[in-house]
């Protein structure tokens, strides 16, 4: 039997999620607020929450002084290259795994994430030195190779994890119906599996986009993209506050807006198996 | 055209033997129905023919063709299955047209053939609709739709009915039923409900663990079932089994004895006491107790009779209709 909600209950739900929601706003919401903020007031204590003297300075400054369409064309051009190509090689990784899994599939699959427990930094060495012997430092191409590699076994869980919710009996009736292979994968296997295909894309390219460590110590200014932009605005000693949030809004920006248009594939996602 | 032959079909999964040779011919035309108790290879058996199981050893013949090779796209075979399994992104439409797309029929073709189809399984309403917004019995009728337009040899059925509900199953079995006197096209229906295979099949083929215990026609097998699996399977309530003295007297190690074959009679040789009436109101099945010849006798008496629980009956069996089994299980005739 479903609980009854009291009015009570619903208001205190209400808060809390709000409350939550907040919470975890709140940072990008100040870092947004602080940009448009002079130096002297991104520093003032107390802190000014909405009266200060609004101000665009600090984004013409960062324009200014570096460019920032290099730094989002880099972005652009390894987040989305970056997944693309892991695709490409995560579909029929997957789909052999989801429909044709042999005895050891769980072992790779297990073998495969166990990747992902390694701290980065552990290989930061012998990467950095296979990148400087073979001339991929500071390149896009290098970057793309790097992160493609480091989302793989997420893109491959992901797509396996949607594979397998498509029931087999589906496929069988189509190689029943006279479809043979190329037909079975063209009109049934590929029409349901774009949903699961569309959202292991969006987050990819939000995981690739945020990615940080990689993309600092492989890159100096060539192919630098808008974490590295972020990075050089913050200074030790914590002085340009206001430069470093403009520079941050202008880097989250564009991810922001995607993320929202794209919300309902997203939530299916990060939600994955879990509802139905 | 639609004779499937098979021939010392076996298959294998890793060590396990589900089915040992087995040798069946399906006539054209025919209804046969596989019937047996769940994980009896019934399943199995349809999906080899179907081609979506590859044989471990034998040969299955489509019209005298060997097709125990060819992929189930070019068997010529339709099937029907217990989830439906239609394609959730198409319309009604687009899901009875898809395979004729794949065999290639011309479109005004195509458009007569789904308006038929849709009219003979009252589905032209719901054309445009997708899969997930019909209801239970409606999918399996776009299923059945799917089936019939690509003409097949044979239709498959796997457990075709078993998502449906009580009243619905009726419904859709006499549909199947009307369906195969219409077209005439050989077909092959899975089930473990003897209810359908007795209502709907030309014949029956009853299996156990792989094995073929009997084929025969729906009567053929209730009048002389060759052992006791098959007297116990076929017939609704079961068969009573007697044992012991009661036997011997009939020259058997066991005698059987359908409900619908014994009597409450004043003057009957056996005796009970009645545990529970069923009152169905054309019928009245009485389960009986202490009747010294086996654990509860069913018996189905008369739609009125008035008898109650703890009241003592005496029974009269039919001896014309009695059946006798030795040693081994099998019918003495």
């Amino acid at each position: 039997m479903a609980r009854a909600v009291t009015p009570r209950r619903k208001a205190i739900n209400t808060a809390l999620a709000w409350g939550i929601g907040i919470l975890i706003f709140f940072p990008i919401l100040w870092t947004i607020l602080t940009s448009f903020k002079t130096e002297a007031q991104a520093i003032a204590d107390p802190p000014l929450f909405l009266n200060f003297d609004w101000t665009l300075e600090n984004y013409v400054t960062v324009q200014e002084r570096s460019n920032y369409f290099r730094h989002f064309w880099n972005s652009v051009v390894i987040s989305v290259g970056s997944t693309l190509i892991g695709l490409l090689i995560a579909v029929p990784a997957a789909w052999a795994m989801a429909f044709v899994p042999g005895r050891r599939t769980k072992d790779v699959l297990m073998w495969m994430l166990s990747t992902k427990m390694l701290p980065p930094v552990g290989v930061l060495v012998p990467i950095y030195l296979i990148f400087r012997d073979t001339g991929l430092l500071d390149s896009r191409i290098g970057l793309v190779i790097v992160l493609t590699l480091i989302n793989l076994p997420i893109i491959v869980w992901m797509l396996y994890t949607y594979f397998r919710e498509i029931p087999g009996e589906i496929l069988e009736a189509a190689r029943m119906d006279g479809a043979g292979l190329r037909s079975e994968i063209l009109y049934v296997l590929t029409p349901m599996a774009v949903p699961g295909i569309a959202s292991t894309l969006l987050l990819n390219i939000i995981l690739a986009w945020n990615e940080a460590f990689w993309t600092l110590n492989l890159t100096a200014a060539n192919a630098a993209p808008l974490t590295a932009f972020i990075a050089s605005y913050s200074s030790p000693e914590g002085l340009f506050y206001a430069k470093l949030s403009a520079a941050s809004t202008m880097a989250i920006a564009p991810i922001l807006i995607m993320g929202w248009f794209s919300q309902k594939q997203l939530v299916r996602g990060l939600t994955f198996g879990a509802v139905k | 055209m639609g004779q499937i032959t098979l021939d010392k079909v076996t298959k294998r999964f890793g060590e396990v033997e589900v089915i040992p040779p087995l040798d069946l011919e399906i006539g054209d035309g025919e209804f046969t129905v596989f019937v047996g108790p769940s994980g009896c290879g019934k399943s199995t058996l349809l999906r080899l023919i179907a081609g979506l199981e590859d044989v471990s050893g034998g040969q299955i013949r489509i019209d005298g063709r060997d097709a125990t090779e060819t992929p189930p796209a070019r068997r010529g075979l339709a099937m029907v299955f217990q989830s439906y399994a239609l394609y959730p992104h198409m319309s009604v439409r687009k899901n009875i047209a898809f395979p004729m797309k794949m065999a290639g029929v011309p479109e005004d073709e195509q458009k007569r053939r789904i308006e038929g189809a849709a009219k003979a399984l009252n589905l032209t309403d719901y054309l445009d609709r997708r899969p997930g917004q019909l209801s239970g019995g409606q999918r399996q009728r776009v299923a059945i739709g799917r089936a019939i337009v690509r003409e097949p040899a044979a239709f498959l059925f796997d457990e075709p009915l078993s998502n449906l509900d009580a009243a619905l199953r009726v419904g859709m079995r006499l549909e199947i039923s009307e369906l195969h006197e219409r077209l005439k096209t050989t077909m092959i229906y899975v089930t473990h409900d003897q209810v359908e295979a007795m209502t709907m099949a030309d014949k029956i083929v009853v299996l156990r663990a792989g094995h073929v215990e009997q084929v025969g026609s729906p009567l053929e097998l209730y009048r002389s079932p060759r052992n006791l699996f098959v007297a116990g399977f076929i017939g609704s309530p079961k068969m009573n089994f007697i044992e012991g003295e009661e036997a011997g007297r009939h020259d058997a190690r066991t005698i059987g004895i359908r409900p619908e074959h014994v009597s409450v009679d004043p003057s009957g040789p056996w005796s009970g006491v009645v545990a529970v009436s069923e009152h169905l109101g054309s019928d009245t099945f009485l389960h009986i107790h202490e009747t010294g010849l086996c654990d509860v006798m069913t018996v189905r008496a008369g739609g009125e009779l008035d008898v109650h629980h703890g009241d003592r009956v005496r029974l009269s069996p039919d001896l014309s209709k009695l059946h006798r089994f030795d040693g081994q299980g099998l019918r003495i005739a």
